[in-house]
């Protein structure tokens, strides 16, 4: 693992892995969705609306696993000083605002017709709301930081502080009372109907890759943006040197 | 009186929000890696 820490090792992995997860995870996740939207049938309680399940789960998923992945790599800067440490959390970041956004957006299509609601200030809703807001301060910082030239520390710091949220996210629905159901899947326990947990599993996976595959294209272009950059400073501090050198003319 | 829901209206949205979102993220993030090492083969280049 420490040696892919190198860029350039990075790199030749990256180009050949991005396509293999975006094209795999685009197969998965069509096929999921085709077979959660078709072939499985209404559920008893909320009828045609469990279809939701199959985006909502995938994207809850990601979005505590995208900041759980940001707090990790912000463990290994801060210990191991890694140089790719701080390019993975932020090529993290977007990717997992994104899934956060799609997880709020579609649970609160869900709650409308299963809870009369679109919004309740409960436990896990608003826990999930407060990760959103997370994931923005997390960008801001970051990309303030990686622009003025300061320290990557920052963001680390505020990305493992963040971390607290997410075992609160997850243990919400049971510390207080919520319309939201309790945990339906723990660890080796489920308590989904094989019908819907097969699929459901198949898109976990799919948006998994296909989340994958753009943590991957981020890091990449924040990689080529940094090799740019330090490219273009060597250059202009070159062209200075000779002048910096050379005995002042004139009369 | 109790208001009609048609719960596929509800199904299509969350797809449609959810492709829609991830969609739009795949193709911003490949489109800002193609730029940024366009760039960076540029300034090579030169």
């Amino acid at each position: 693992m420490h040696g892919y820490a190198n860029p350039t090792r990075f790199l030749s992995l990256a180009s050949w892995l991005t396509p293999l997860l975006l094209g795999a995870g685009a197969l998965l996740t069509v096929a999921a969705l085709v077979w959660g939207l078709i072939y499985v049938s209404p559920d008893r309680l909320m009828g045609e609306t469990v279809r939701i399940l199959f985006i909502h789960v995938p994207s809850a998923w990601l979005g505590m696993g995208g900041w759980t992945g940001i707090a990790i790599a912000s463990t290994a800067l801060l210990i191991w000083k890694h140089p790719l440490a701080a390019i993975a959390a932020r090529g993290i970041a977007v990717p997992g605002m994104v899934f956060t956004a799609i997880c709020l957006a579609t649970g609160s299509i869900w709650g409308r017709p299963t809870w009369g609601t679109w919004w309740v200030w409960d436990g896990r809703l608003t826990s999930m709301l407060v990760l959103l807001f997370l994931y923005a301060g997390y960008i801001a910082l970051a990309q303030a930081s990686a622009r003025d030239g300061g320290s990557s520390k920052l963001p680390a710091i505020f990305g493992l502080v963040g971390a607290i949220n997410i075992p609160i996210i997850n243990r919400s629905v049971v510390w207080w009372n919520s319309l939201h159901q309790p945990p339906s899947l723990t660890a080796g326990k489920s308590a989904i109907d094989g019908e819907f947990l097969v699929p459901l599993l198949i898109a976990v996976l799919g948006f998994s890759l296909l989340f994958g595959g753009a943590v991957l294209m981020r890091m990449r272009a924040l990689i080529a943006e940094m090799q740019a950059e330090a490219r273009l400073r060597r250059r202009a501090l070159d062209d200075e040197a000779p002048m910096a050198a050379a005995p002042a003319g004139g009369a | 009186m109790r208001e009609a829901l048609d719960q596929w209206d509800f199904v299509i949205a969350a797809y449609v929000v959810a492709i829609g979102a991830t969609l739009a993220l795949i193709a911003w993030a490949w489109h800002a890696m193609r730029v940024a090492e366009k760039r960076r083969d540029e300034v090579k280049r030169r």
